[in-house]
Protein backbone atom coordinates (compact mmCIF):
# COMPACT_ATOMS: atom_id res chain seq x y z
CA UNK A 1 0.00 0.00 0.00
CA UNK A 2 1.30 3.44 -0.94
CA UNK A 3 1.76 5.74 2.03
CA UNK A 4 1.75 9.54 2.23
CA UNK A 5 5.53 9.71 2.17
CA UNK A 6 5.67 7.97 -1.23
CA UNK A 7 3.59 10.75 -2.74
CA UNK A 8 5.60 13.42 -0.97
CA UNK A 9 8.83 11.94 -2.29
CA UNK A 10 7.50 12.04 -5.85
CA UNK A 11 6.34 15.60 -5.27
CA UNK A 12 9.72 16.62 -3.90
CA UNK A 13 11.56 14.88 -6.74
CA UNK A 14 9.45 16.62 -9.38
CA UNK A 15 9.89 19.92 -7.61
CA UNK A 16 13.68 19.55 -7.43
CA UNK A 17 13.81 18.50 -11.08
CA UNK A 18 11.89 21.58 -12.14
CA UNK A 19 14.02 23.96 -10.05
CA UNK A 20 17.17 22.34 -11.39
CA UNK A 21 15.73 22.65 -14.90
CA UNK A 22 15.19 26.38 -14.46
CA UNK A 23 18.71 26.98 -13.19
CA UNK A 24 20.72 24.56 -15.32
CA UNK A 25 18.96 25.15 -18.63
CA UNK A 26 20.88 27.73 -20.65
CA UNK A 27 19.51 27.06 -24.11
CA UNK A 28 15.79 27.38 -24.50
CA UNK A 29 13.16 29.58 -22.90
CA UNK A 30 10.40 27.08 -23.75
CA UNK A 31 12.08 24.55 -21.52
CA UNK A 32 11.87 27.12 -18.73
CA UNK A 33 8.10 27.32 -19.25
CA UNK A 34 7.88 23.53 -19.12
CA UNK A 35 9.84 23.50 -15.87
CA UNK A 36 7.46 26.03 -14.36
CA UNK A 37 4.49 23.81 -15.29
CA UNK A 38 6.24 20.80 -13.78
CA UNK A 39 6.78 22.74 -10.57
CA UNK A 40 3.08 23.53 -10.26
CA UNK A 41 2.24 19.87 -10.92
CA UNK A 42 4.62 18.82 -8.15
CA UNK A 43 2.74 21.12 -5.80
CA UNK A 44 -0.56 19.67 -6.99
CA UNK A 45 0.72 16.19 -6.18
CA UNK A 46 1.46 17.33 -2.63
CA UNK A 47 -1.92 18.97 -2.20
CA UNK A 48 -3.85 15.95 -3.42
CA UNK A 49 -1.84 13.56 -1.28
CA UNK A 50 -2.34 15.68 1.82
CA UNK A 51 -5.98 16.18 0.98
CA UNK A 52 -6.53 12.41 0.66
CA UNK A 53 -4.65 11.41 3.79
CA UNK A 54 -6.08 14.26 5.91
CA UNK A 55 -9.62 13.43 4.69
CA UNK A 56 -10.15 17.10 3.83
CA UNK A 57 -11.50 18.34 0.51
CA UNK A 58 -10.00 21.86 0.59
CA UNK A 59 -6.66 20.70 -0.82
CA UNK A 60 -8.30 19.30 -3.91
CA UNK A 61 -10.23 22.53 -4.44
CA UNK A 62 -6.93 24.37 -4.25
CA UNK A 63 -5.58 22.10 -6.99
CA UNK A 64 -8.36 23.16 -9.36
CA UNK A 65 -7.42 26.79 -8.78
CA UNK A 66 -3.74 26.06 -9.35
CA UNK A 67 -4.53 24.29 -12.62
CA UNK A 68 -6.60 27.23 -13.83
CA UNK A 69 -4.00 29.79 -12.86
CA UNK A 70 -1.27 27.65 -14.45
CA UNK A 71 -3.15 27.81 -17.75
CA UNK A 72 -3.37 31.62 -17.54
CA UNK A 73 0.25 31.78 -16.54
CA UNK A 74 1.49 29.75 -19.48
CA UNK A 75 -0.67 31.81 -21.84
CA UNK A 76 1.04 34.99 -20.62
CA UNK A 77 4.44 33.29 -20.65
CA UNK A 78 4.02 32.22 -24.27
CA UNK A 79 2.75 35.66 -25.23
CA UNK A 80 5.87 37.24 -23.74
CA UNK A 81 7.94 34.62 -25.54
CA UNK A 82 6.41 35.61 -28.89
CA UNK A 83 7.15 39.29 -28.21
CA UNK A 84 10.69 38.39 -27.21
CA UNK A 85 11.26 36.30 -30.32
CA UNK A 86 9.99 39.08 -32.59
CA UNK A 87 12.44 41.52 -31.04
CA UNK A 88 15.50 39.33 -30.81
CA UNK A 89 14.98 36.46 -33.26
CA UNK A 90 16.17 34.08 -30.59
CA UNK A 91 14.77 32.24 -27.59
CA UNK A 92 18.17 31.33 -26.25
CA UNK A 93 18.43 31.97 -22.51
CA UNK A 94 22.05 33.05 -22.86
CA UNK A 95 21.01 35.83 -25.23
CA UNK A 96 18.95 37.54 -22.52
CA UNK A 97 21.78 39.86 -21.56
CA UNK A 98 20.83 43.36 -22.73
CA UNK A 99 20.89 44.60 -19.13
CA UNK A 100 23.67 44.00 -16.63
CA UNK A 101 25.07 45.45 -13.42
CA UNK B 1 -23.07 41.84 6.93
CA UNK B 2 -23.40 39.61 3.94
CA UNK B 3 -20.61 38.45 1.66
CA UNK B 4 -21.42 40.67 -1.28
CA UNK B 5 -21.40 43.82 0.82
CA UNK B 6 -17.96 42.95 2.16
CA UNK B 7 -16.45 42.48 -1.27
CA UNK B 8 -18.28 45.41 -2.86
CA UNK B 9 -15.18 47.60 -3.54
CA UNK B 10 -13.45 44.67 -5.25
CA UNK B 11 -16.50 43.91 -7.36
CA UNK B 12 -16.81 47.54 -8.38
CA UNK B 13 -13.17 47.59 -9.35
CA UNK B 14 -13.61 44.44 -11.41
CA UNK B 15 -16.56 46.03 -13.19
CA UNK B 16 -14.58 49.18 -13.98
CA UNK B 17 -11.54 47.20 -15.12
CA UNK B 18 -13.73 45.31 -17.62
CA UNK B 19 -15.42 48.58 -18.65
CA UNK B 20 -12.03 50.19 -19.31
CA UNK B 21 -11.04 47.21 -21.43
CA UNK B 22 -14.24 47.40 -23.50
CA UNK B 23 -14.20 51.18 -23.81
CA UNK B 24 -10.66 51.09 -25.09
CA UNK B 25 -11.45 48.32 -27.57
CA UNK B 26 -14.56 50.02 -29.00
CA UNK B 27 -14.02 53.78 -28.80
CA UNK B 28 -10.31 53.92 -27.94
CA UNK B 29 -9.43 55.17 -31.44
CA UNK B 30 -11.96 58.01 -31.45
CA UNK B 31 -11.75 59.02 -27.78
CA UNK B 32 -8.21 58.20 -26.64
CA UNK B 33 -8.84 59.60 -23.15
CA UNK B 34 -11.88 57.41 -22.47
CA UNK B 35 -9.93 54.60 -20.82
CA UNK B 36 -8.06 57.03 -18.59
CA UNK B 37 -11.13 58.83 -17.32
CA UNK B 38 -13.10 55.62 -16.84
CA UNK B 39 -10.24 54.21 -14.78
CA UNK B 40 -10.04 57.42 -12.72
CA UNK B 41 -13.78 57.40 -12.01
CA UNK B 42 -13.60 53.72 -11.10
CA UNK B 43 -10.77 54.37 -8.67
CA UNK B 44 -12.63 57.23 -7.01
CA UNK B 45 -15.80 55.16 -6.63
CA UNK B 46 -13.80 52.34 -5.05
CA UNK B 47 -12.11 54.82 -2.74
CA UNK B 48 -15.48 56.17 -1.63
CA UNK B 49 -16.73 52.64 -0.99
CA UNK B 50 -13.63 51.79 1.02
CA UNK B 51 -13.98 54.94 3.11
CA UNK B 52 -17.68 54.38 3.72
CA UNK B 53 -17.20 51.10 5.54
CA UNK B 54 -14.36 50.64 8.02
CA UNK B 55 -15.30 47.83 10.43
CA UNK B 56 -14.18 48.06 14.04
CA UNK B 57 -13.44 44.37 14.34
CA UNK B 58 -12.47 42.06 11.50
CA UNK B 59 -15.40 40.82 9.41
CA UNK B 60 -15.18 37.54 7.51
CA UNK B 61 -16.92 36.54 4.33
CA UNK B 62 -17.07 33.75 1.75
CA UNK B 63 -16.68 30.89 4.23
CA UNK B 64 -13.84 32.65 6.00
CA UNK B 65 -11.63 33.11 2.95
CA UNK B 66 -12.07 36.87 2.77
CA UNK B 67 -11.52 39.34 5.57
CA UNK B 68 -12.22 43.04 5.94
CA UNK B 69 -10.45 44.85 8.76
CA UNK B 70 -8.92 48.23 9.48
CA UNK B 71 -5.38 47.45 8.38
CA UNK B 72 -6.64 45.95 5.13
CA UNK B 73 -8.96 48.86 4.37
CA UNK B 74 -6.26 51.45 5.11
CA UNK B 75 -3.73 49.64 2.91
CA UNK B 76 -6.32 49.29 0.13
CA UNK B 77 -7.15 53.00 0.25
CA UNK B 78 -3.46 53.93 0.07
CA UNK B 79 -2.96 51.56 -2.85
CA UNK B 80 -5.92 52.93 -4.82
CA UNK B 81 -4.70 56.50 -4.27
CA UNK B 82 -1.20 55.56 -5.44
CA UNK B 83 -2.57 53.81 -8.52
CA UNK B 84 -4.72 56.82 -9.43
CA UNK B 85 -1.78 59.21 -9.07
CA UNK B 86 0.36 56.92 -11.20
CA UNK B 87 -2.27 57.14 -13.96
CA UNK B 88 -1.59 60.88 -14.35
CA UNK B 89 2.08 60.18 -14.89
CA UNK B 90 1.32 57.31 -17.28
CA UNK B 91 -1.02 59.43 -19.39
CA UNK B 92 1.66 62.07 -19.84
CA UNK B 93 4.33 59.51 -20.74
CA UNK B 94 2.21 57.75 -23.34
CA UNK B 95 0.84 61.01 -24.78
CA UNK B 96 4.36 62.38 -25.26
CA UNK B 97 5.33 59.25 -27.18
CA UNK B 98 1.98 58.93 -28.99
CA UNK B 99 1.66 55.35 -27.82
CA UNK B 100 -1.71 53.62 -27.37
CA UNK B 101 -2.22 53.22 -23.66
CA UNK B 102 -5.72 51.91 -22.99
CA UNK B 103 -4.49 48.49 -21.93
CA UNK B 104 -2.16 50.04 -19.39
CA UNK B 105 -5.10 51.28 -17.34
CA UNK B 106 -7.14 48.11 -17.51
CA UNK B 107 -4.13 45.92 -16.64
CA UNK B 108 -3.30 48.29 -13.79
CA UNK B 109 -6.86 48.03 -12.48
CA UNK B 110 -6.74 44.22 -12.65
CA UNK B 111 -3.42 44.34 -10.79
CA UNK B 112 -5.06 46.60 -8.20
CA UNK B 113 -7.85 44.08 -7.82
CA UNK B 114 -5.20 41.43 -7.16
CA UNK B 115 -3.56 43.65 -4.58
CA UNK B 116 -6.87 44.29 -2.83
CA UNK B 117 -7.63 40.56 -2.67
CA UNK B 118 -4.13 39.93 -1.38
CA UNK B 119 -4.44 42.28 1.57
CA UNK B 120 -7.93 41.01 2.42
CA UNK B 121 -6.92 37.38 2.24
CA UNK B 122 -7.84 35.12 5.10
CA UNK B 123 -7.00 31.87 3.38
CA UNK B 124 -3.93 30.54 1.61
CA UNK B 125 -6.10 30.15 -1.48
CA UNK B 126 -7.05 33.84 -1.51
CA UNK B 127 -3.42 34.80 -0.98
CA UNK B 128 -2.42 32.71 -3.97
CA UNK B 129 -5.19 33.99 -6.24
CA UNK B 130 -4.60 37.62 -5.34
CA UNK B 131 -0.89 37.24 -5.82
CA UNK B 132 -1.27 35.62 -9.23
CA UNK B 133 -3.77 38.19 -10.45
CA UNK B 134 -1.33 40.90 -9.42
CA UNK B 135 1.73 39.18 -10.89
CA UNK B 136 0.17 38.13 -14.20
CA UNK B 137 -1.11 41.67 -14.80
CA UNK B 138 2.32 43.07 -14.04
CA UNK B 139 4.13 40.64 -16.39
CA UNK B 140 1.81 41.80 -19.14
CA UNK B 141 2.29 45.46 -18.24
CA UNK B 142 6.06 45.15 -18.52
CA UNK B 143 5.67 43.55 -21.95
CA UNK B 144 3.19 46.14 -23.32
CA UNK B 145 6.06 48.08 -24.90
CA UNK B 146 6.07 45.53 -27.71
CA UNK B 147 8.89 46.87 -29.86
CA UNK B 148 11.41 47.35 -27.07
CA UNK B 149 14.09 44.68 -26.77
CA UNK B 150 14.77 45.60 -23.17
CA UNK B 151 11.11 45.56 -22.14
CA UNK B 152 10.47 42.11 -23.60
CA UNK B 153 13.62 40.74 -22.02
CA UNK B 154 12.69 42.28 -18.68
CA UNK B 155 9.19 40.77 -18.96
CA UNK B 156 10.61 37.31 -19.64
CA UNK B 157 13.00 37.48 -16.68
CA UNK B 158 10.25 38.81 -14.46
CA UNK B 159 7.89 36.07 -15.60
CA UNK B 160 10.29 33.16 -15.09
CA UNK B 161 11.56 34.34 -11.71
CA UNK B 162 8.05 35.31 -10.62
CA UNK B 163 6.65 31.92 -11.55
CA UNK B 164 9.54 30.26 -9.72
CA UNK B 165 8.74 32.32 -6.62
CA UNK B 166 5.04 31.51 -6.69
CA UNK B 167 5.95 27.85 -7.17
CA UNK B 168 8.08 28.03 -4.02
CA UNK B 169 5.28 29.80 -2.16
CA UNK B 170 2.82 27.10 -3.22
CA UNK B 171 5.17 24.32 -2.16
CA UNK B 172 5.38 25.92 1.27
CA UNK B 173 1.60 26.28 1.37
CA UNK B 174 1.14 22.61 0.50
CA UNK B 175 3.23 21.55 3.49
CA UNK B 176 1.49 24.04 5.73
CA UNK B 177 -1.81 22.53 4.61
CA UNK B 178 -0.49 19.03 5.11
CA UNK B 179 0.70 19.68 8.65
CA UNK B 180 -2.26 21.68 9.90
CA UNK B 181 -5.02 20.35 7.64
CA UNK B 182 -6.45 23.80 6.96
CA UNK B 183 -6.07 26.64 4.46
CA UNK B 184 -7.79 29.18 6.66
CA UNK B 185 -5.36 31.70 8.18
CA UNK B 186 -7.41 32.17 11.37
CA UNK B 187 -7.41 28.41 11.94
CA UNK B 188 -3.73 28.22 11.06
CA UNK B 189 -3.02 30.77 13.75
CA UNK B 190 -4.46 28.44 16.39
CA UNK B 191 -3.17 25.17 14.96
CA UNK B 192 0.37 26.41 14.48
CA UNK B 193 0.71 27.61 18.04
CA UNK B 194 -0.45 24.28 19.49
CA UNK B 195 1.47 22.01 17.07
CA UNK B 196 4.74 21.96 19.02
CA UNK B 197 5.60 18.44 17.85
CA UNK B 198 5.47 19.44 14.18
CA UNK B 199 7.67 22.48 14.59
CA UNK B 200 10.32 21.24 12.15
CA UNK B 201 7.90 20.73 9.26
CA UNK B 202 6.24 24.06 9.96
CA UNK B 203 9.59 25.86 9.87
CA UNK B 204 10.34 24.05 6.62
CA UNK B 205 7.19 25.40 5.02
CA UNK B 206 7.82 28.83 6.54
CA UNK B 207 11.11 29.02 4.63
CA UNK B 208 9.29 28.47 1.33
CA UNK B 209 6.64 31.06 2.20
CA UNK B 210 9.34 33.57 3.04
CA UNK B 211 10.98 32.98 -0.34
CA UNK B 212 7.71 33.96 -2.01
CA UNK B 213 7.24 37.04 0.18
CA UNK B 214 10.87 38.13 -0.26
CA UNK B 215 10.57 37.80 -4.00
CA UNK B 216 7.49 40.01 -4.09
CA UNK B 217 9.14 42.65 -1.93
CA UNK B 218 12.41 42.32 -3.85
CA UNK B 219 14.62 41.33 -0.95
CA UNK B 220 18.14 39.92 -1.32
CA UNK B 221 18.80 37.09 -2.28
CA UNK B 222 15.53 37.07 -4.28
CA UNK B 223 16.07 40.49 -5.85
CA UNK B 224 17.51 39.46 -9.24
CA UNK B 225 14.44 40.60 -11.14
CA UNK B 226 14.24 44.07 -9.60
CA UNK B 227 17.07 45.93 -11.44
CA UNK B 228 16.28 44.39 -14.83
CA UNK B 229 12.55 45.00 -14.62
CA UNK B 230 12.96 48.54 -13.31
CA UNK B 231 15.38 49.39 -16.10
CA UNK B 232 13.71 47.51 -18.94
CA UNK B 233 10.07 48.44 -18.39
CA UNK B 234 8.57 51.71 -19.60
CA UNK B 235 8.93 54.31 -16.84
CA UNK B 236 5.23 54.49 -15.85
CA UNK B 237 5.18 50.70 -15.58
CA UNK B 238 8.28 50.80 -13.39
CA UNK B 239 6.61 53.48 -11.34
CA UNK B 240 3.51 51.34 -10.95
CA UNK B 241 5.52 48.26 -9.95
CA UNK B 242 7.59 50.28 -7.50
CA UNK B 243 4.69 51.77 -5.56
CA UNK B 244 1.31 50.14 -4.87
CA UNK B 245 2.42 46.47 -5.22
CA UNK B 246 5.02 47.08 -2.50
CA UNK B 247 2.19 47.96 -0.13
CA UNK B 248 0.39 44.81 -1.26
CA UNK B 249 3.49 42.71 -0.62
CA UNK B 250 3.71 44.23 2.85
CA UNK B 251 0.06 43.36 3.40
CA UNK B 252 0.70 39.82 2.21
CA UNK B 253 3.64 39.48 4.60
CA UNK B 254 1.43 40.69 7.45
CA UNK B 255 -1.36 38.28 6.56
CA UNK B 256 0.90 35.25 6.25
CA UNK B 257 3.44 35.89 8.99
CA UNK B 258 1.39 37.69 11.62
CA UNK B 259 -2.22 36.66 11.00
CA UNK B 260 -1.33 33.09 10.07
CA UNK B 261 2.03 32.04 11.41
CA UNK B 262 2.29 34.05 14.58
CA UNK B 263 3.20 30.83 16.38
CA UNK B 264 6.45 30.73 14.42
CA UNK B 265 7.36 34.35 15.19
CA UNK B 266 10.68 33.37 16.79
CA UNK B 267 11.70 31.58 13.62
CA UNK B 268 10.67 34.23 11.14
CA UNK B 269 12.19 36.98 13.23
CA UNK B 270 15.59 35.33 12.86
CA UNK B 271 15.13 34.83 9.13
CA UNK B 272 13.99 38.42 8.63
CA UNK B 273 17.09 39.68 10.44
CA UNK B 274 19.32 37.91 7.89
CA UNK B 275 17.21 39.07 4.93
CA UNK B 276 17.16 42.66 6.21
CA UNK B 277 20.94 42.86 6.66
CA UNK B 278 21.59 41.33 3.23
CA UNK B 279 19.07 43.62 1.57
CA UNK B 280 20.35 46.83 3.13
CA UNK B 281 23.93 45.87 2.35
CA UNK B 282 23.63 44.61 -1.21
CA UNK B 283 21.08 47.25 -2.22
CA UNK B 284 23.03 50.24 -0.94
CA UNK B 285 26.44 49.07 -2.14
CA UNK B 286 25.42 48.01 -5.65
CA UNK B 287 23.40 51.21 -6.15
CA UNK B 288 26.66 53.18 -6.02
CA UNK B 289 27.95 51.43 -9.13
CA UNK B 290 24.94 52.30 -11.33
CA UNK B 291 24.89 54.89 -14.09
CA UNK B 292 21.26 54.32 -15.07
CA UNK B 293 18.88 56.22 -12.81
CA UNK B 294 16.10 53.62 -12.96
CA UNK B 295 18.55 50.86 -12.15
CA UNK B 296 19.97 52.89 -9.30
CA UNK B 297 16.47 53.42 -7.92
CA UNK B 298 15.93 49.67 -8.24
CA UNK B 299 18.87 48.94 -5.97
CA UNK B 300 17.70 51.68 -3.67
CA UNK B 301 14.31 49.90 -3.51
CA UNK B 302 16.08 46.71 -2.49
CA UNK B 303 17.81 48.59 0.31
CA UNK B 304 14.58 50.27 1.42
CA UNK B 305 12.81 46.91 1.61
CA UNK B 306 15.54 45.84 4.04
CA UNK B 307 14.60 48.76 6.28
CA UNK B 308 10.94 47.81 5.95
CA UNK B 309 11.75 44.38 7.40
CA UNK B 310 13.33 46.02 10.45
CA UNK B 311 9.93 47.14 11.67
CA UNK B 312 8.28 43.79 10.96
CA UNK B 313 10.92 41.70 12.66
CA UNK B 314 10.39 43.47 15.97
CA UNK B 315 7.04 41.60 15.96
CA UNK B 316 5.06 44.20 17.91
CA UNK B 317 2.05 46.29 16.95
CA UNK B 318 4.15 49.46 16.97
CA UNK B 319 6.73 47.72 14.77
CA UNK B 320 4.07 46.94 12.16
CA UNK B 321 2.87 50.53 12.35
CA UNK B 322 6.45 51.72 11.75
CA UNK B 323 6.78 49.38 8.76
CA UNK B 324 3.47 50.52 7.36
CA UNK B 325 4.58 54.14 7.70
CA UNK B 326 7.86 53.24 6.00
CA UNK B 327 6.29 51.51 3.03
CA UNK B 328 3.75 54.30 2.49
CA UNK B 329 6.40 57.01 2.61
CA UNK B 330 8.67 54.94 0.39
CA UNK B 331 5.90 54.49 -2.19
CA UNK B 332 5.32 58.24 -2.22
CA UNK B 333 9.03 58.99 -2.68
CA UNK B 334 9.57 56.49 -5.47
CA UNK B 335 6.38 57.72 -7.17
CA UNK B 336 7.94 61.17 -7.25
CA UNK B 337 11.39 60.02 -8.36
CA UNK B 338 10.02 58.03 -11.32
CA UNK B 339 7.63 60.90 -11.99
CA UNK B 340 10.62 63.18 -12.45
CA UNK B 341 12.10 60.76 -15.00
CA UNK B 342 8.78 60.90 -16.87
CA UNK B 343 8.86 64.70 -16.68
CA UNK B 344 12.36 64.91 -18.14
CA UNK B 345 11.74 62.33 -20.86
CA UNK B 346 10.90 63.30 -24.40
CA UNK B 347 9.60 61.44 -27.41
CA UNK B 348 13.06 60.23 -28.35
CA UNK B 349 14.69 59.78 -24.98
CA UNK B 350 13.72 58.08 -21.76
CA UNK B 351 15.99 60.42 -19.73
CA UNK B 352 16.89 57.62 -17.37
CA UNK B 353 20.66 58.07 -17.27
CA UNK B 354 22.24 59.88 -14.35
CA UNK B 355 23.79 62.34 -16.80
CA UNK B 356 20.31 63.47 -17.86
CA UNK B 357 19.93 65.05 -14.44
CA UNK B 358 23.09 67.12 -14.77
CA UNK B 359 22.40 70.79 -14.24
CA UNK B 360 18.68 70.24 -13.68
CA UNK B 361 18.63 73.03 -11.09
CA UNK B 362 19.53 75.48 -13.84
CA UNK B 363 17.18 74.04 -16.44
CA UNK B 364 14.27 73.99 -14.03
CA UNK B 365 14.93 75.29 -10.51
CA UNK B 366 11.55 74.20 -9.18
CA UNK B 367 11.81 70.55 -10.27
CA UNK B 368 15.44 70.48 -9.22
CA UNK B 369 14.15 71.43 -5.79
CA UNK B 370 11.44 68.73 -5.88
CA UNK B 371 14.05 66.11 -6.75
CA UNK B 372 16.24 67.51 -3.96
CA UNK B 373 13.39 66.89 -1.49
CA UNK B 374 12.90 63.35 -2.79
CA UNK B 375 16.58 62.45 -2.69
CA UNK B 376 17.15 63.92 0.78
CA UNK B 377 14.06 62.07 1.93
CA UNK B 378 15.26 58.76 0.48
CA UNK B 379 18.64 59.28 2.11
CA UNK B 380 16.88 59.85 5.43
CA UNK B 381 17.84 63.47 6.06
CA UNK B 382 15.61 65.44 8.45
CA UNK B 383 13.13 67.11 8.18
CA UNK B 384 11.85 65.02 5.25
CA UNK B 385 9.44 62.09 5.55
CA UNK B 386 12.13 59.50 4.83
CA UNK B 387 13.95 60.51 7.99
CA UNK B 388 10.93 59.75 10.15
CA UNK B 389 10.35 56.47 8.34
CA UNK B 390 13.88 55.35 9.20
CA UNK B 391 13.62 56.82 12.70
CA UNK B 392 10.46 54.85 13.54
CA UNK B 393 11.79 51.49 12.32
CA UNK B 394 15.15 51.99 14.03
CA UNK B 395 13.39 52.83 17.28
CA UNK B 396 11.45 49.56 17.04
CA UNK B 397 14.60 47.57 16.36
CA UNK B 398 16.35 49.06 19.37
CA UNK B 399 13.32 48.34 21.55
CA UNK B 400 13.34 44.73 20.34
CA UNK B 401 16.92 44.46 21.67
CA UNK B 402 18.65 44.33 18.30
CA UNK B 403 20.93 47.30 18.92
CA UNK B 404 23.63 45.87 16.65
CA UNK B 405 21.10 45.60 13.84
CA UNK B 406 20.17 49.27 14.25
CA UNK B 407 23.86 50.16 14.08
CA UNK B 408 24.28 48.12 10.88
CA UNK B 409 21.20 49.80 9.39
CA UNK B 410 22.52 53.28 10.15
CA UNK B 411 25.90 52.38 8.66
CA UNK B 412 24.35 51.15 5.45
CA UNK B 413 22.16 54.23 5.22
CA UNK B 414 25.36 56.30 5.36
CA UNK B 415 26.62 54.27 2.41
CA UNK B 416 23.29 54.93 0.72
CA UNK B 417 23.49 58.67 1.35
CA UNK B 418 26.43 58.76 -1.07
CA UNK B 419 24.47 57.98 -4.20
CA UNK B 420 21.50 60.14 -3.26
CA UNK B 421 23.77 63.10 -2.59
CA UNK B 422 25.59 62.41 -5.86
CA UNK B 423 22.32 63.12 -7.68
CA UNK B 424 21.93 66.39 -5.81
CA UNK B 425 25.52 67.29 -6.72
CA UNK B 426 24.76 66.45 -10.38
CA UNK B 427 21.67 68.65 -10.37
CA UNK B 428 23.11 71.65 -8.57
CA UNK B 429 26.80 71.79 -9.40
CA UNK B 430 27.30 70.16 -12.81
CA UNK B 431 26.91 71.71 -16.22
CA UNK B 432 23.76 70.65 -18.07
CA UNK B 433 24.31 68.31 -21.04
CA UNK B 434 21.32 69.76 -22.86
CA UNK B 435 20.23 73.25 -22.07
CA UNK B 436 16.61 73.21 -23.15
CA UNK B 437 13.85 73.92 -20.66
CA UNK B 438 11.76 71.08 -19.25
CA UNK B 439 8.60 70.56 -21.27
CA UNK B 440 5.54 68.90 -19.81
CA UNK B 441 1.83 69.44 -19.41
CA UNK B 442 0.47 71.49 -16.54
CA UNK B 443 -1.23 68.41 -15.03
CA UNK B 444 2.02 66.56 -14.69
CA UNK B 445 3.83 69.55 -13.24
CA UNK B 446 1.05 69.99 -10.69
CA UNK B 447 0.93 66.30 -9.71
CA UNK B 448 4.69 66.07 -9.38
CA UNK B 449 4.87 69.25 -7.30
CA UNK B 450 2.13 68.04 -4.97
CA UNK B 451 3.89 64.68 -4.74
CA UNK B 452 7.21 66.25 -3.77
CA UNK B 453 5.63 68.70 -1.35
CA UNK B 454 3.66 65.86 0.26
CA UNK B 455 6.99 64.23 1.16
CA UNK B 456 8.08 67.51 2.75
CA UNK B 457 4.74 67.98 4.53
CA UNK B 458 4.80 64.44 5.91
CA UNK B 459 8.30 65.16 7.16
CA UNK B 460 7.11 68.25 9.00
CA UNK B 461 4.02 66.51 10.39
CA UNK B 462 4.73 62.77 10.45
CA UNK B 463 2.17 62.17 13.19
CA UNK B 464 -0.70 62.65 10.72
CA UNK B 465 0.23 59.48 8.80
CA UNK B 466 1.72 57.70 11.79
CA UNK B 467 -1.50 57.96 13.80
CA UNK B 468 -3.38 56.30 10.91
CA UNK B 469 -0.79 53.50 10.82
CA UNK B 470 -0.92 53.05 14.60
CA UNK B 471 -4.70 52.83 14.67
CA UNK B 472 -4.66 50.41 11.73
CA UNK B 473 -2.29 48.02 13.48
CA UNK B 474 -4.00 48.41 16.86
CA UNK B 475 -5.76 45.02 16.63
CA UNK B 476 -2.34 43.36 16.85
CA UNK B 477 -1.71 44.83 20.31
CA UNK B 478 -2.58 41.86 22.54
CA UNK B 479 0.15 39.74 20.99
Amino acid sequence: MLSLSHYLIIGAALFCLSVAGIFINRKNVIVLLMCIELMLLAVNMNFIAFSHFNQDIAGQVFVFFILTVAAAESAIGLAILVVLFRNRNSINVEDLDAMKG
Amino acid sequence: MNDIALILPEMTLLGFACAVLLLDAFIGKRVPQAAFWCAMIGGLVVLAQLASYVPETAKFGFAGTFRVDVVGTVLKSFMVVLVLVSFFYAREYFAKREMPHGEHYSLALFATLGMMLLVSANSLLTVYLGLELLSLSMYAMVATQRDSVMASEAAMKYFVLGALASGMLLYGMSFLYGVTGTLDLSELLIKVSVAEDKRLLLTFSLVFLLVGISFKLGIVPFHMWVPDVYQGAATPVTQFIGTAPKLAAFGMAMRLLVDGLWGLAEDWQQMLVILAVLSMGVGNILAIAQTNLKRMLAYSTIAHMGYLLLGMLSATASGYAASMFYITVYALMSMGAFGLIILLGSKTSEADELQDLAGLARRSPWFGFIMLILMFSMAGVPPFAGFWAKWFVLKEVVQANYVWLAAVAVMFSLVGAFYYLRIIKLMYFDEPVRNQAVEASQDLKLVLSVNGLAVLALGLAPSALMSVCVSATLPYLPW
